[in-house]
């Protein structure tokens, strides 16, 4: 668990980064954080590795205050993947998934062994292993970060809008593997995100941030969809342009086609389509990891 | 041109061939050890930045006659000894290389800096593992240019009265003697390319990430500078 007590961040020149945060994010869920930029996020996400340091206020992990630890060492010990994947461009795939095990001194064969397996856990071929990251496509040097995100086996795992420099089909992608990983791996993970989708799709628990770190709703994604707590939050999920408020319409199709639209007219989906190609019956991940969270709410 | 003399006096071109090779390998590397640090103070605090440049634009315009005149006082060595020529020419390398050091740790992109600080590479790791390889591209295209100016400018050491290709020339002017000064030039045109062939080799089998992606850009466009300016 890591704790947030009243943290404030004002930089040199005056500007209030983040001011008197405070929130609980819980082990083993997604929690993302949420806002468009100058909400503070990412400084919020970094600060849990000491890469900022809060003027105030302070931040526990599981009871032990941060501040007390060694920064270089803190870091080890936490996975942490970012946009553009920020890989060594010098290191092949595969040291680049064990460069952390290395500088924490595993012997180079044993951290290679784990690095070729972690390559398995994110979908990479290890046919990979030995390509520079300038070789491979962006989704695919994105899951070489995550898997050095995993390599010290972390408890917490940091990730700072990894998938807004893919393409769609990529990101949607790379977000069902985030799914399905944390239904295995169950580790702590914090997502930054400007993308509300997004949130919604990953977030056990979603943190809607406003201007310096204000947290004007959290919640699950249910909640904040069904009830949005501000018309901030409102405009930022788009209830007010009515793309969170659906229709079935049959006037824009042919026959027994049935589409859903959102209340802009915008055709978001299918209903029923008998000649159409979307499969319709058929479960994605997403589905069941909903019905999940609806127990988990029920339970508490 | 007086082929004759040239057949004849091949074990005298030989020699000073190796003399100039053992008076600019020396300044080359310091230049390249001393700028490292140098350039990296420069490239983390302006203040550094601009008194290092600065320092280092100063040192290169000192007449290198008047230099080759100072040092053996500064350093209180004998005129003819040759370390006095090794020094000199250390002080111009360093005084080019320390801006294209700075230029290549600032070539290095912050994300992966970044990056590497946030999975727990220490200070220390974070120069010797990731800013100083990813510096190479840009510290060779530096040491070629360095390379080049050195072989050029130790010329000026005949002079003083230190024996290498550039004896050649006074030589030649004594005894208005044109071939004499014709082998001197090829000689320096040759050892200064022999240099660049050997410099951007080492960069290739340094910089095996590069090659890999692509042929071209494993030879970085040299800059220029008036090569033996000072002279």
């Amino acid at each position: 668990m890591i704790e947030f007590c009243g943290v404030s961040k004002t930089y040199p020149d005056g500007t209030h980064a983040v001011q008197d945060f405070s929130l609980s994010i819980p082990a083993r869920q997604i929690t993302v954080l949420v806002g468009s930029s100058g909400s503070g996020k990412t400084t919020l996400m970094r600060m849990i590795n000491r890469m900022v340091e809060p003027t105030s206020g302070s931040i526990e992990i599981d009871g032990q205050d941060i501040s007390k630890a060694e920064p270089v060492q803190l870091r080890r010990g936490i996975g942490y993947v970012m946009q553009n994947a920020g890989l060594l461009p010098h290191r092949k795939v595969i040291d680049n998934i064990a460069t952390v095990p290395r500088l924490t001194g595993v012997p180079k064969s044993q951290a290679r062994t784990r690095a070729l397996e972690l390559m398995d856990t994110v979908g990479l071929d290890r046919a990979l292993a030995e390509r520079y990251p300038s070789q491979l496509s962006g989704g695919q040097q994105q899951r070489v970060g995550v898997a050095r995100g995993l390599a010290v086996d972390p408890n917490i795992l940091l990730m700072d809008e990894p998938f807004s420099a893919v393409d769609p089909i990529v990101r949607d992608e790379l977000q069902q593997e985030v799914l399905r990983l944390q239904s295995e791996l169950a580790k702590t993970i914090v997502f930054v995100s400007h993308d509300i989708d997004e949130a919604f799709l990953l977030g056990d628990q979603v943190i809607v941030l406003a201007q310096g770190g204000e947290i004007v709703q959290q919640g699950t994604p249910e909640e904040i969809l069904a009830n949005p707590a501000s018309d901030f939050v409102a405009t930022f999920i788009g209830a007010d342009r009515g793309k969170r408020r659906l229709s079935v319409s049959q006037t824009q199709a042919r026959g027994d086609d049935r589409v859903l639209v959102d209340a802009g007219g915008y055709p978001v989906g299918v209903i029923a389509a008998p000649e159409g190609r979307l499969a319709v019956s058929s479960a994605s991940p997403k589905s069941r990891s909903v019905s999940n969270k609806t127990d988990q709410a029920g339970d508490a | 041109m007086n082929w004759v003399w040239i057949g004849d006096n091949l074990g005298l071109i030989g020699g000073r061939i190796l003399e100039h090779l053992a008076l600019t390998a020396p300044p080359i590397v310091i230049g390249l050890v001393l700028s490292i640090p140098l350039g990296y103070a420069a490239s983390r605090s302006r203040v550094a930045r601009s008194i290092l440049l600065s320092l280092g634009g100063i040192l290169y315009t000192i007449p290198s006659i008047a230099l080759l005149v100072l040092v053996p006082v500064i350093l209180n060595l004998a005129i003819l000894n040759p370390l006095n020529l090794v020094f000199a020419l250390s002080i111009y390398a360093v005084a080019i290389m320390v801006r294209s050091a700075a230029d290549a740790f600032a070539s290095v992109p912050r994300d992966v800096v970044a990056s590497a600080a946030a999975t727990g590479f220490s200070g220390r790791q974070r120069f010797f593992e990731v800013e100083l390889p990813l510096a190479i591209p840009v510290l060779l295209a530096g040491i070629r240019v360095v390379s080049v100016s050195t072989v050029s400018i130790a010329s000026v050491g005949a002079l003083i009265g230190i024996d290498q290709l550039g004896s050649f020339f006074t030589d030649a002017f004594q005894r208005s003697f044109l071939t004499e000064a014709i082998v001197g030039v090829v000689a320096i045109l040759l050892l200064a390319a022999l240099y660049d062939i050997v410099l951007s080799r080492i960069g290739r089998a340094l910089m095996p990430w590069n090659r890999k992606q692509s042929a071209v850009m494993a030879s970085p466009k040299v800059s220029t500078v008036p090569l033996g300016g000072s002279l």
